[in-house]
């Protein structure tokens, strides 16, 4: 990546503060954290969700049940790009019937990732309420699909590039905007 | 007026005028001292017009994939000026009415000498002579008897066909393929034939027939010709038994001489034949023994089939090859360009011997005084790439399709009169 | 990758992807989730020249899961003069939209001449050709391998398999062995010599004619189905001597190690190469192998018709 048409938009201390605000806007939005359930969405919604879960244990001193939840096979673009591993899906065995699913992934874009994480849990079981959690929010929606939870807005044009690092796959923690295509 | 190819140069020899009258040489003059119709021949060779032992010419019963008439074009465009039609049509050529037919079919087209080959065996069935002796003494004088496509794999009837032909200075000309190790075969056998799964047609099932025939050629005293011989095992068998003073002659087929078994990893069945492709110590084998006269003779083993019994899986394809149109341009890549063969070389096994073992009188004479003007005249430098589209054969079965191949055709001349000028049908 | 035609067209990640990817959708296909919306609109012929009611209903079920369309289309053998020719059945097949076509045939190669004459776009699975290939058989027969032997994951690396029977005739042997050397383990092929083919000795595996010698090594053995026609064609003189000599029964068994699995391609010959008691013990994993079969032949159709990663 040229590195002169990067910047960097959130470090790792705003990451961290934004994961600790999501949490308690979570936790208050359903007052309480008992009947939740985290799922992130492969690969980099699955550590965040797990952050989440460490950062709302904090909070309220109890341990959310948290997995994971590839999209891979929902997808309806399947047909404009080549076939993808799939990555693993993983429901906590508490399930999901009449909780409230959060759903966490790293940028909210078009917002296809999101319905066909929708699609998904619809063959998994019925929550109560599914709420949407994400780092970023740079626009451009495709689909009627708002989040709950944001991390933080970031005004974007269609051709930049949205990226987020973190250490569990990345080594350290940022959000960066690349200008020009996107990779 | 006389004919005079100006500047031919005979067997690649010094350049000369060649004077053609009355279907004879009749004179052999400097370059530019004769007078009559002149055709340049400059940078052109002068061979006897080539003789194949080895074609299908399909009439009657598979006129869809050639005849006698589509034959016969393609072959002039080679350099042949005389093919041998093989028997295996339909209805099969076993009595004197049909070789008569076919015979008379290759007069109609004029453009080469079509001599038939007799079935050994009524309707090539293996169980019963057919009247060979009728089909000697017809019109058609056949001399060459053959139940090619299938081996006389009856050592009795083997014997007395070989002695029967004795009569009338016959040969019989023998598809070695043991039968029963080779039900259902595909391909060479050997370690690709086990990774392709396709059945295979082990080397040892034409050489044990020839072993076992050119035993019994010598101990009944006649004849034998090896049909396509393909193995280098099979070389060494007809090797020893000439070096035993046994009478046999062999052929080999020109993809024989240049393609390998490795093609058919794809499949594709334009490379499925019979014999089989086999390996490249193989080729190797074969073009040494034809330099070195085991082989006697290139023979085409032309087989023409449509375009449905090719384009298909490999298993359900039929088997052959097109090849007159292609032969003198293997024969320039496989034994002149690597310094195997001469010209006089290329003509022998081209020309004279497959006309001395059909006992063809008319044709394969030298390129002298007296003789028949049978002759082929053709540019060792050009080349051409090959195009299935573009072949006169009513078949488009070519394994060289879009390969470029050196030596090309110029004129052909048969019995005196121009059948092929600047490579085209005259 | 757009055809799977050979186990030789997997080097070895693609080939621990497809198992990887046959291992989720089996966990997916464990839970409530039947069927998954990924192939939808998508077209997948199973074209059939030779009967294989197990084989094809496999595949459909595969292509069903994943919310294709499915085509079943059962042919006639093809011949120079009768029967279905294979480029008419293409050429049909390519009108209706196909976009893949699974083939089985009695004639080896007819799946590759099916993907390269150009009769067709879509994809071209190998669904079994003569005496060829069965690449998806291979690659549910490392399933399940994987999952007994490696904890489903990874890849064979030092499994210890004996293949025995009718190699010659086998294609199903020919894949594993591919397969198998691909990722990693150690192949023996036990067979009278009447049925190893010409050039064995040249393939990435070791060859025995004596099964007793080669058993308590083994972590996985793997018995051919032997068809008493052989016995005509004088491959060997009789199905007692044949099963005496190379049949699995309880007390070769006895001698396999503990951990030791037994896999057959199916359908059995019982009391031929196996005798019903070794077919029913615990040890047999003939019913895991169909199960195993669905996933991997779903994931097989899904990296194939999204195009399969390239190695990267
Ligand atoms: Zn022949």
């Amino acid at each position: 990546m040229d590195s002169s048409r990067t910047r960097i938009v959130l470090d790792d201390s705003d990451i961290s503060r934004a994961i600790r605000r999501i949490a308690h806007e979570i936790v208050e939005n359903a007052k309480g954290a008992d009947e939740l359930v985290l799922l992130g969405i492969p690969t980099r919604g699955v550590a965040l969700a797990e952050r989440i879960r460490s950062a709302i244990s904090e909070i309220e001193g109890y341990s959310v049940p948290t997995g994971s939840l590839d999209i891979t096979l929902y997808r309806d673009d399947l047909r404009l790009r080549p076939a993808r591993a799939l990555e693993p899906t993983s429901i906590p065995s508490e399930g999901i019937d009449d909780r409230i699913v959060i759903l966490v992934d790293d940028v909210l874009f078009s917002g296809r990732t999101v319905r066909a994480a929708l699609d998904a849990l619809n063959d998994i079981g019925r929550p109560r309420a599914v709420r949407l959690a994400v780092l970023v929010d740079r626009g451009h929606r495709e689909l009627p699909i708002r989040p709950d939870f944001v991390g933080k807005n970031l005004p974007t044009s269609v051709g930049e590039q949205v990226r987020v690092n973190l250490v569990e796959s990345d080594g350290s923690d940022s959000v960066t905007i690349h200008e020009g295509d996107s990779a | 007026m006389p004919l005079v190819l100006r500047g031919a140069r005979p067997y690649g020899e010094e350049a000369v005028d060649l004077v053609i009258a009355d279907g004879l040489i009749v004179n052999i003059a400097p370059v530019g001292s004769a007078d009559g119709d002149v055709i340049d021949c400059d940078g052109l060779i002068a061979l006897p017009g080539f003789v194949d032992l080895h074609t299908h010419l399909r009439e009657p019963g598979r006129e869809d994939a050639e005849t006698v008439e589509s034959g016969s074009r393609a072959a002039a465009l080679g350099g042949f000026t005389c093919v041998h039609a093989m028997a295996n049509t339909s209805p099969v050529a076993d009595t004197a009415g049909v070789v008569e037919q076919v015979w008379r079919l290759g007069e109609r087209a004029g453009l080469v000498d079509v001599r038939p080959v007799g079935a050994v065996t009524i309707g090539l069935s293996g169980e019963r002579m057919a009247e060979i002796g009728a089909m000697a003494n017809s019109e058609a004088q056949v001399r060459v008897f053959s139940d090619d496509g299938k081996c006389v794999h009856d050592a009795a009837l083997m014997r007395r066909a070989l002695e029967y032909v004795k009569a009338f200075d016959g040969v019989v000309a023998q598809h070695a393929q043991e039968p029963r190790l080779t039900e259902n075969a595909q391909m060479n056998e050997g370690i690709l034939s086990g990774q392709l799964g396709l059945t295979g047609w082990p080397a040892v099932a034409e050489e044990a027939i020839i072993a076992r025939d050119v035993l019994l050629a010598q101990h009944v005293d006649s004849r034998l010709h090896v049909c396509h011989v393909s193995t280098a095992g099979s070389v060494e068998v007809i090797r020893w038994a000439k070096g035993r003073g046994v009478n046999v002659t062999a052929e080999v087929c020109p993809h024989h001489l240049i393609l390998t078994e490795d093609l058919v990893a794809s499949y594709d069945p334009i490379y499925k034949v019979n014999p089989p492709l086999r390996t490249a110590a193989d080729v190797e084998a074969l073009r040494e023994a034809l330099a070195d006269g085991t082989i006697d003779a290139i023979a085409t083993d032309h087989a023409p089939h449509p375009h449905e019994d090719k384009d298909c899986e490999w298993g359900a394809a039929a088997f052959g090859m097109l090849g007159l149109e292609t032969a003198f341009s293997i024969a320039v890549k496989t034994m002149i360009e690597p310094g195997l063969l001469d010209w006089r070389g290329l003509a022998d096994r081209m020309s004279v011997a497959p006309a001395r073992i059909g006992r063809v009188r008319e044709q394969g004479h030298a390129i002298e005084v007296g003789s028949i003007a049978n002759i082929a005249l053709v540019d060792p430098t050009g080349t051409r790439v090959i195009s299935s589209d573009r072949l006169a054969s009513k078949s488009r079965n070519t394994p060289y399709a879009s390969m470029e191949l050196p030596g090309t055709v110029v004129h052909v001349l048969y019995g005196g009169n121009i059948t092929v000028r600047d490579g085209a049908l005259a | 990758m757009k055809h799977l035609l050979s186990a030789a067209d997997l080097d070895r990640d693609q080939a621990i992807m497809i198992l990887d990817t046959a291992a989720e959708l089996a966990s997916l296909t464990d839970r409530s989730v039947k069927k998954l919306p990924t192939l939808r609109g998508r077209t997948v012929v199973n074209l059939f020249f030779e009967d294989s009611t197990r084989t094809r209903i496999s595949f459909e079920v595969a292509a069903k899961r994943l919310s294709a369309d499915v085509i079943n289309f059962a042919a006639k053998g093809s011949s120079v003069s009768k029967g279905e020719s294979l480029k008419d059945t293409a050429l049909t097949l390519e009108a209706m939209g196909a976009d893949a076509v699974v083939i089985r045939h009695n004639l080896s190669g007819a799946p590759h001449r099916l993907a390269t004459a150009g009769w067709i776009g879509g994809s071209v699975v190998n669904a079994g050709d003569g005496t060829h290939e069965h690449p998806t058989q291979a690659l549910l027969d490392a399933f399940t391998m994987r999952k007994h032997l490696r904890n489903g994951s990874g890849d064979l690396d030092g499994v210890r398999v004996g293949i025995v029977g009718d190699v010659l005739h086998s294609r199903v042997a020919r894949s594993n062995v591919l397969l198998l050397r691909t990722l990693g383990a150690h192949v023996t092929l036990v067979a009278p010599p009447t049925l190893l083919p010409l050039g064995v000795e040249t393939w990435p595996c070791d060859v025995s004619y004596d099964i007793d010698s080669v058993l308590p090594r083994l972590d996985a053995i793997m018995m051919l189905r032997v068809q008493g026609e052989r016995m005509h064609d004088a491959y060997f003189p009789s199905a007692l001597e044949y099963s005496r000599l190379y049949g699995l029964d309880s007390a070769r068994m006895a001698r396999l190690p503990e951990h030791a699995v037994i896999l057959h391609p199916g359908p059995m010959n019982r009391g031929m190469e196996i005798s019903a008691d070794v077919a029913d013990s615990p040890r047999s994993l003939m019913v895991e192998q169909v199960a195993n079969g669905v996933s991997v032949r779903m994931a097989v159709l899904y990296l194939l018709l999204g195009g399969m990663k390239e190695n990267d």
